[in-house]
């Protein structure tokens, strides 16, 4: 395909507002296959301003007289205006980043064809193959082993080629438990607790269905993992959805696991939302937060019914719970909901922050993302195809991913000294998994990516954020390794809504008298004329 | 003490109050004559001052014993079981009689005895002083003028002596205007801006009736607008409600009119509506007694401005509503959103800043002097003149600035302390969460602005904690001349000094830089900059917390940056003076020792660094403090079939208020 034939204009004169804080930028705008490109006159300063047109997530244009205004809401919750000369122009930009911006196809995306300089392709992706963690749980016990059963992908696509699987369990064993799991999703290993010698497992729902069908295997599996543990362990399968969410997947082939069935094992319902609910809740949060006019009580009222704050709290508790378990309880937890490959993933990982010291520091953090939601088959390309601003209906958009880096940011505001990384990354991360120059973030799952060759022709987000440049806006200058649990308290008295604030002033010039300005959460730089209000 | 009957209970359980699954500590509880103590079994003591005392209530008898619930004035609360009922009983009726005082010479100010001699004391007391302050704003000056009207509290008792008015304002004109302002508080001066010759001024209401008009009083207003050259007309801020206001002039069918415009969801609850319905009685009881504001037509170049800050009852009502919310076990998000915002906490929060906010615009982008007033001129007027201040001036950001201003537009101006805090059995009516408002206003300012104050948020809470304590002289009373009566500067002791003693706790470690420190702050008010205060009111519920300080670690890398600048400093002065040694030709063999390892300021560095960091340990081990037991974080808690060892720590703070 050509983009030649989408972009319908060379380039235009225009004014970019970006937001309160910064002056208006004045120049040629100009469209290429995947940027929109502002380039000031030789008088004004000789930055080129750049905007992937994957970022944006809605537009909306209009036209008076002989310019025309667009104003672009991108999916990392930048609102920018662009006001333009002439009407002609207008409609063609429009209709230029409209069709660019929605291209779906992920091997003309731009990551395949961003090269910088100073980076090598194929550097980082090495960093963190499952070997690596299986090396450092083989340290610590041998109930354990790194099963290649997955190597083509035949037993579940979005599980990567090798996983961490109970020693006592063979391969053929692995393929039976995987046909009785949703998306061939067995239990896999997540986490290893060294202190207290138990596991933290993750899988997709078992499709018991109607007739409440068992699975020797997969029982045996389970069984294998309490008998590693140590003798007489005891295990919880936390289930992200309520009982009767449980209960009723019955019917289209899911279900839970009986009780009967799994003897050592203890059933805990934690309902937490996903996909359509939580689009919803993300997308009333945003336009509550774009209001700036309206009154105390209506903010409050907006606040308290988009519900997000009830997700990161019910999110961090039920996390809480799991390491809980297995930090005080010394018992085994799997977990699970009915893919798992949303809200399971939300729960391993926090589980992991609060009790991992090592993935609280900068390099654990991203070892983390990529063990337990890139590898682990966190299908991005689907969820995060659109952000709060699209005025489409929402397939398979969720901000999962999201909640995730909004309870890590909870997490650091109760203990500031404790992650080695700042809010700079968290944002970053948020940026790039919505839309990036880097490979990292696309695709569903490492099937995908294989078949992409995403590894071989795009660059890895972590070799480009391992540049010094980039590391001083990420780190937190306060850390202090702290080889403990960190326990928050989910009370909402302690919850504070994400605002995304500027770091500290000690770290960054403030400007005079400007405070931390009203840039909410993500909504960073809101427009200073928003045509809608 | 005639009043307690037992002064020691054993076997009595301390609830956490938001546990869910009812844990406790054990322990002994005693009753002084001052204080409240309960020592568990890990002799961690928890004290609280009678004083501190709002309410006990004595719940249902349990089996496990006599519920007791404590609920204090700086929001901690307590829920103690005694075995006896008896026992329960006896503390019960004495509580009720220690925490309510008859007479201010009851209060703790009276018998508590720092083991200061008296000079020290009487030094304490002239630590802050107004006259220096006003010296500092540049009046007395050409248009500015200390007036003798108020000497001997003749023209109004709830003013203080010195009271600074325009040159040209005469003995008469004063006199005529206070007769024209209810409780006789015409209008003075807060605050003078020195470059831009404005003048913060503050007064009550006038008694303008239905008609009424006084000649002293529009002389009075000219002379304040006069004694700015820079600016022709000047601001009266009416900080109440406009309809409110109105309403004292409207008819019947105008206040129908009004009452419509009330949102109709406020309208719809039932309580608001009966609440309404008494102010509009009392609108019409005093419009009878000739109460209103400035007759626009009577008073030229004036602009009037309305700005909506809600009365004492409304406030009071509001923090009970919030104080319920927060309290509420296992409170979901949704209903503590609700709840904060049925409760209109932040609203009323906002609109105090708002109208501090045009005080400050008026004067900064318009030089134009401003006269504040409600309707007794001591509680909304002080929020505003002294938040509008603080805008302004850097001085009141400062430590001891920030008592020069509390001491100045809160003790001075005649906030009635006594009553709005409730320190004596009297009214519940007067009683008014107003100072906490200023604070929490000042809050969201240093939350806004984290570089611009020199103290921090523990400064604010000790400073609430003793606004209730009694413990010092500084806010027993309602007035000057009442504190005068009482001698509480021969008998009792000014908080000041201590605090200032201990300034080092109430530091804040970014305070600092330039652009901040003396600039002239702009909040922004948009709603969702506005949070609830946790560290107030939840003080004493460590649990709901962030586990590790930043303050803490940025004030030990500061002292110890501090050190190492010095040590710089000093081994550059080494070095100079080895080097004009040198060229002085003296050999180098002296230059040789130096450079040996036990040079003494190199040892100096070694230690002190060790030093500087232990406290970070400190702060580590506090982490052990958090246990997932202490979070709730499930209803399935009890299925874990092992106890926790309960970690409810409530020593934070109680150390403070017996210093």
């Amino acid at each position: 395909m050509e983009f030649a034939e989408l972009i319908r204009t060379g380039q235009a004169q225009a004014e970019l507002l970006r937001g309160p804080e910064e002056p208006p930028l004045r120049g040629t705008l100009c469209i290429t296959g995947h940027h929109l490109m502002l380039s000031p006159g030789p008088q004004a300063t000789p930055d080129l301003w750049l905007l992937l047109l994957r970022n944006v997530d809605s537009i909306e244009k209009r036209v008076a007289g002989d310019s025309g205004t667009i104003t672009l809401r991108c999916k990392d919750l930048r609102v920018l205006q662009l006001d333009i000369e002439g009407v002609e122009a207008t409609l063609d930009i429009a209709r230029s980043i409209e069709a660019l911006s929605s291209l779906e196809s992920v091997i003309t995306s731009f990551p395949f064809f961003y090269r910088p300089k100073g980076l090598r392709l194929g550097d980082a992706w090495h960093f963190h193959p499952p070997e690596c963690y299986y090396k450092r749980v083989a340290r610590e016990t041998n109930a354990w082993r790194l099963s290649e059963a997955n190597e083509d992908f035949s037993l579940c696509p979005s599980y990567p080629r090798a996983v961490i699987v109970p020693r006592a369990v063979d391969d053929s064993a692995l393929a039976r438990s995987a046909r009785f799991r949703q998306g061939g999703r067995f239990p896999v290993l997540s986490y290893y607790h060294a202190p207290s010698g138990t596991v933290l497992l993750r899988a997709g729902q078992p499709l018991t269905g109607p007739q409440k069908r068992r699975c020797s295997e997969d029982e045996d599996l389970l069984r294998a993992v309490l008998a590693g543990a140590r003798p007489g362990a005891r295990g919880f399968i936390v289930d992200t959805r309520s009982p009767q969410a449980a209960k009723q997947a019955r019917m289209t082939g899911g279900g839970t696991e009986a009780k009967a069935a799994y003897p050592g094992w203890k059933r805990l319902h934690r309902p937490l939302e996903t996909g359509r609910p939580l689009q919803e809740s993300f997308v009333r949060l945003v336009e509550a937060c774009g209001d700036l006019e309206q009154s105390m009580d209506r903010w409050l009222n907006r606040l308290e019914s988009c519900r997000w704050l009830s997700h990161v709290k019910e999110t961090l508790s039920t996390a809480c719970l799991a390491a809980q378990s297995m930090e005080q309880e010394g018992a085994c937890v799997l977990v699970h909901g009915a893919e798992g490959t949303d809200s399971t993933l939300l729960i391993t990982s926090l589980a992991q922050l609060i009790l991992d010291p090592l993935s609280r520091t900068m390099a654990g953090f991203q070892e983390l993302i990529e063990r337990e939601w890139i590898q682990a088959g966190h299908p991005f390309q689907l969820r995060c195809a659109h952000s709060a601003f699209s005025h489409a209906r929402p397939k398979h958009e969720a901000p999962t991913f999201l909640l995730f880096l909004d309870c890590v940011w909870q997490l650091g505001r109760q203990f500031p000294l404790s992650l080695e990384f700042g809010e700079g990354m968290l944002l970053a991360l948020f940026d790039h998994a919505y839309a990036s120059p880097f490979g990292t973030f696309l695709c569903n799952n490492e099937k995908e990516r294989c078949l992409c060759e995403v590894r071989t022709r795009t660059h890895s987000l972590w070799s480009g954020l391992s540049q010094p440049k980039e590391q001083r806006k990420l780190r937190n200058p306060l850390y202090v390794p702290n080889p403990l649990a960190i326990w928050p308290s989910a009370e909402p008295q302690s919850l504070r809504l994400w605002q995304g604030d500027p770091p500290p002033p000690p770290w960054r010039s403030s400007r005079l008298c400007s405070a931390s300005l009203p840039v909410l959460f993500l909504l960073r730089p809101v427009s200073a004329r928003d045509p809608s209000t | 003490m005639e009043h307690i009957r037992t002064t020691k209970v054993e076997q009595v359980k301390l609830l956490d109050r938001f546990s869910t699954s009812n844990k406790s500590l054990t322990g002994t509880l005693y009753l002084t004559a001052t204080h409240l103590l309960f020592i568990d079994a890990h002799q961690k003591e928890t004290w609280i001052l009678h004083h501190h005392i709002a309410s006990v209530e004595k719940l249902a008898l349990t089996t496990s014993g006599c519920p007791l619930v404590i609920q204090c004035k700086n929001f901690r609360t307590v829920h103690f079981i005694v075995p006896r009922e008896r026992d329960c009983h006896d503390i019960y009726n004495s509580l009720l009689q220690l925490s309510k005082q008859a007479k201010y010479e009851d209060l703790y100010a009276f018998s508590y005895n720092p083991k200061q001699n008296d000079a020290e004391r009487l030094r304490g007391w002239e630590l802050i002083d107004l006259a220096e302050e006003y010296k500092r704003m540049g009046v007395p000056n050409s248009n500015w003028q200390l007036s003798d009207a108020n000497r001997d509290y003749k023209i109004c008792e709830t003013y203080p002596r010195e009271l600074y008015v325009p040159r040209i304002a005469s003995k008469p004109i004063i006199v005529g205007s206070s007769k024209f302002r209810s409780k006789g508080r015409f209008p003075v001066l807060s605050y003078y801006h020195q470059s831009k010759e404005a003048a913060i001024c503050r007064c009550s209401q006038p008694l303008s009736g239905f008609s009424a008009r006084c000649l002293e009083d529009e002389h009075l207003l000219q002379a304040i607008s006069k004694a700015n050259p820079a600016n022709r007309y000047m601001y009266v801020m009416d900080t109440r409600p406009r309809h409110r206001v109105q309403s004292w002039w409207a008819t019947q069918k105008d206040i129908g009119r009004i009452i419509v415009r009330i949102s109709s969801k406020i309208w719809n609850d039932e309580k608001i509506r009966e609440s309404d319905e008494k102010k509009r009685l009392n609108a019409m009881a005093n419009r009878a007694a000739g109460k209103g504001y400035e007759n626009e037509d009577n008073y030229s170049n004036i602009r009037f401005q309305f700005v909506g800050i809600e009365n004492i009852h409304v406030m009071r009502s509001s923090l009970q509503k919030l104080l319920e919310v927060n309290g509420t076990k296992g409170l979901s998000v949704n209903d503590f959103y609700s709840g904060l915002e049925s409760s209109g906490w932040l609203r009323h929060i906002k609109a105090v800043m708002d109208a501090a906010i045009f005080l400050a615009k008026a004067i900064e982008a318009e030089s134009a002097s401003v006269l504040v007033h409600c309707s007794d001129g001591w509680d909304r007027t002080s929020q505003v003149c002294s938040l509008g201040s603080l805008l302004l001036d850097p001085y009141y950001r400062t430590i001891r600035g920030f008592m020069v201003l509390i001491e100045k537009d809160w003790i001075s101006f005649g906030h009635k302390f006594s009553e709005r805090c409730g320190h004596l059995d009297g009214d519940p009516k007067e009683v008014s969460p107003v100072f906490t408002q200023f604070l929490e206003c000042v809050w969201h300012l240093t939350e806004q602005f984290p570089q611009a104050f020199e103290f921090n948020e523990a400064f604010l809470l000790q400073i609430h904690e003793h606004i209730h304590s009694c413990q010092f002289g500084n806010f027993i009373g309602n007035c000057q001349k009442e504190r005068e009566e009482l001698k509480l500067k021969e008998k009792t002791y000014s908080l000041w000094p201590f605090l200032l003693d201990d300034q080092k706790k109430y530091l804040n470690p970014l305070y600092g830089s330039q652009s901040q420190k003396s600039a002239v702050l702009e909040p922004n008010t948009v709603s969702f900059n506005f949070k609830f205060w946790r560290n107030m009111y939840h003080q004493f519920d460590r649990t709901l917390h962030p586990r590790q300080s930043v303050f803490n670690i940025i004030m030990n890398m500061n002292e110890q940056n501090k050190q190492l600048e010095k040590d710089i400093k000093d081994l550059e002065s080494q070095i100079k003076q080895r080097k004009n040694k040198q060229t002085d030709g003296i050999l180098s063999k002296e230059l040789l020792n130096s450079v040996r390892p036990e040079s003494p300021a190199l040892k100096a560095t070694l230690s002190l660094k060790e030093q500087a960091l232990l406290p970070v340990n400190d702060v580590l081990r506090t982490i052990e403090g958090s246990s997932p037991a202490d979070n709730r974080y499930s209803e399935y808690a009890d299925e874990f079939s092992k106890a926790e060892p309960a970690v409810v720590s409530l020593e934070y703070g109680v150390a403070r208020m017996t210093c």
